[in-house]
């Protein structure tokens, strides 16, 4: 086998299933809010607001975009069970805090971004926004199989090109040395 | 692939398949042998591998998965014990060798004599190995012809003698290393190339890397990463001796009233209990798996656990210490690409009484952060952790950073240990392992000593900013060292300088447990020659009716 050919057996092998997996996820994440399979709407709405301060949409797609909140249905769905109660006890005291903060407002997302910056930087040492941080950074980043990182925007924002090979240079530094 | 009965015994079973397993299964087998290799994980191969950080990373793909095998730890015997994923290791045929970095570096000669070179360290059980360096100098070469190492021989200065160079020149160097060179070089250092257990160029059938990034946890779909999964078993299985029989959890290694053992207890994929007989057993399950499975095997003849009238078996259990410390560049480095690693100084290897302790270190650069782990963890301390700022900083820094490691001594010491946890079960209900560590004063004297050597590496090599790293939690070990040390002394050590088991003749014990020092971490090469010398040392036992 050459080395060509060993290429192409890898990729249909690892990157063609994982391709196909991630737009089935991103297709059913798309087509309406039925694709939450734990949260309700309504939360999957409201802390969706908060991952979109961790991860912004200025100007480049943010946690919003990359549809973090789904990787996080997914987690509370299956690997990450035993931490829903986390978010259920966080959600609520975060709500308690608008109330307090903003009485006139509604909802987390309807918060302005100076608004929900400021309810953030009173709950950001709390289990639940560690939590919520460590989540959608993880959706943020993680292969699209996992529901989250839609498009790749993900890995787009941090410019990493993911590619099965690659060829010398690298980088700056070891093209200016050749 | 051959098919043994339970029933039938064979001449070996192999207790692992990883580093060492896979080796002696080879060798074994080669030189006529029937052998069956337990193997605990799943039996998966290059196609099976990916580029999943989070399968792989976070949700133990192909590693020991805490939430079966949890474990226990303390710093010292007083201490309760708490649960927490404290070791790792690669949990597949092929084991630690599929997703290691690859960074493949022998001992120097001086590794197995430093005792004596360097004298006592209070404190610690600080002795020399019962093997030196040019008895196993023919052992490194085999593995290294026979696995496929790439690296330029002579280009380390500290090395010891060899007798044949590398079978494949040296990976292309990245920014990191040329970064790395050029400042190791201003400091009066001697930089080389890495030499790694990838294949640079096609090797005995297997494809060469393609630089794609992800070896270091991952699996490697090319099979360009010198696993024993992708050389040594395909070559043991060819031979129609050997079954690699995957999903089979050993929990006793069964003994008779003559002192000898006799087969080993499993559970099978489906949780069955299974005895397969055997006229020998070689355990190599690695320096926590194998110290737990010789104190599960008690017997009336054995009451404190196989191969253990020293009282040694768990002793001595030595960490993977190290510490990262980052540097931030002008210009992208786009470090994600190829191997981890490709520059290594070993200026800083030998200990110097000068320094007012003992210890010493091997340093590389390397970016071993993949998205996610870059994500959480991977920017400055003093960075901030959520916002447009964070978000920024994401951005720019992933692409332009680079890290030293260094690889750190690590001291036996007598009290440092694996036991099994008095209380807590695993999911199959069998002891969990109980790890006792502390840093002895000389490593974190070494930690913090080497530490200033990475950040004036980083700075000669113009970094705009510099961050390290807490050395006082030694988290996760994924260098397994020490536990069943090797020796001459019956009283002191569990085998004896040919990785036989000195109180059961047909026992030998041949992973990274038998390590009498750490070298400077990176164990794979010394483990692999030492596999390959047991090996040939029992198939002569066998040869001559002793086993």
């Amino acid at each position: 086998m050459t080395r060509r050919e060993l290429l192409l057996s890898a990729l249909s092998a690892a990157t063609l299933s994982d391709i196909a997996s991630a737009q089935q996820h991103a297709q059913s994440a798309k087509e309406s809010d039925a694709a939450f399979r734990y949260l309700a709407t309504a939360d999957a709405r409201e802390i969706e607001a908060l991952a979109a301060q961790i991860i912004p949409s200025d100007g480049t797609p943010g946690a919003k975009e990359a549809g973090c909140i789904h990787f996080i249905d997914r987690a509370l769905e299956t690997f990450d069970r035993e931490k829903r109660e986390i978010y259920r006890t966080g959600l609520a005291a975060a709500q308690k805090k608008r109330a307090e903060l903003f009485p006139q407002s509604q909802t987390l997302a309807g918060l302005e971004s100076s608004q929900a910056i400021e309810l953030i930087r009173g709950i950001e040492q709390t289990e639940f926004f560690k939590l919520l941080r460590t989540h959608t950074i993880m959706g943020f980043l993680a292969t699209p199989a996992w529901g989250g990182n839609q498009g790749m925007v993900g890995w787009a924002h941090i410019g990493l090109e993911h590619k099965m090979a690659f060829q010398p240079p690298f980088g700056y530094y070891d093209g200016a040395a050749k | 692939m051959i098919r043994y009965k339970p029933s039938e015994v064979v001449d070996f079973i192999v207790i692992g398949s990883g580093a060492a397993g896979g080796v002696v299964a080879k060798e074994l087998s080669t030189a006529g042998f029937s052998v069956v290799v337990l193997e605990q994980g799943p039996y998966i191969k290059e196609k099976d591998f990916n580029h999943d950080e989070f399968g792989v990373g976070f949700q133990h793909d192909i590693s020991n998965n805490p939430k079966l095998q949890p474990n226990t730890f303390r710093t010292n015997a007083s201490e309760a014990a708490t649960l927490g994923q404290r070791y790792n290791y690669g949990r597949l045929v092929g084991g630690g060798s599929v997703h290691f970095t690859a960074n493949y570096w022998r001992f120097h000669p001086d590794d197995f004599r430093e005792r004596s070179v360097f004298g006592d360290v209070p404190g610690s059980s600080f002795s020399d190995w019962p093997v030196t360096y040019d008895e196993l100098e023919p052992y490194y070469t085999k593995a290294e012809w026979e696995l496929g190492i790439s690296g330029l021989a002579g280009s380390n200065p500290f090395d010891g003698p060899r007798s044949r160079p590398y079978p494949l020149p040296p990976l292309p160097v990245k920014s990191s290393g040329v970064l790395f060179e050029r400042a190791t070089k201003k400091l009066g250092l001697h930089p080389f190339p890495a030499p790694m257990a990838v294949l640079s160029q096609p090797y005995l059938g297997r494809g060469a890397c393609v630089h794609c990034g992800w070896c270091e946890t991952f699996g490697c779909e090319m099979r360009a990463k010198s696993s024993t999964l992708a050389s040594v078993i395909p070559m043991a299985e060819k031979t129609g001796r050997c079954e690699i029989r995957s999903g089979c959890y050993v929990r006793r290694i069964q003994s008779n009233a003559a002192g000898r053992v006799t087969g080993a207890v499993y559970f099978d994929s489906r949780r069955r209990e299974v005895f397969q007989k055997s006229r020998a057993v070689v355990l190599s399950a690695n320096g926590v798996e194998s110290a737990k499975l010789l104190l599960m095997s008690a017997s009336k003849r054995f009451p404190n656990g196989l191969a253990n009238s020293s009282g040694m078996v768990g002793k001595n259990f030595m960490w993977d210490l190290g510490g990262l410390v980052s540097g931030l560049f002008d210009h992208p480095l786009n470090e994600y690409k190829s191997v981890q690693v490709s520059r290594v100084i070993h200026d800083y290897y030998a200990a110097d009484p000068k320094r007012g302790f003992y210890g010493g270190a091997g340093i590389d650069a390397r970016f071993d952060w993949f998205p996610i782990t870059f994500g959480l963890d991977g920017l400055p301390p003093d960075a901030p952790k959520w916002g447009a700022d964070y978000k920024k900083m994401l951005g720019n820094y992933f692409t332009h950073t680079f890290s030293t490691l260094s690889h750190n001594t690590s001291l036996s010491v007598e009290t440092n240990m694996v036991d099994l946890d008095p209380s807590v079960k695993d999911s199959w209900g069998l002891p969990a392992p109980r790890l006792t560590f502390q840093l002895h004063p000389d490593d974190v004297k070494n930690a913090e000593w080497v530490q200033k050597r990475q950040v004036e590496i980083l700075e000669a090599a113009g970094a705009t900013k510099i961050w390290t790293y807490p050395l006082d939690d030694v988290g996760i070990s994924t260098h397994l060292m020490g536990t069943m040390r090797m020796g001459n002394d019956p009283a002191r050590s569990v085998v004896n300088r040919f990785n036989r088991a000195h109180d059961i003749p047909n026992l030998f014990i041949v992973d990274g447990s038998s390590l009498v020092t750490s070298g400077r971490q990176q164990p794979t090469a010394t483990i692999q020659a030492l596999a390959y010398r047991a090996a040939e040392a029992a198939a002569e036992a066998a040869k001559k009716g002793e086993l």
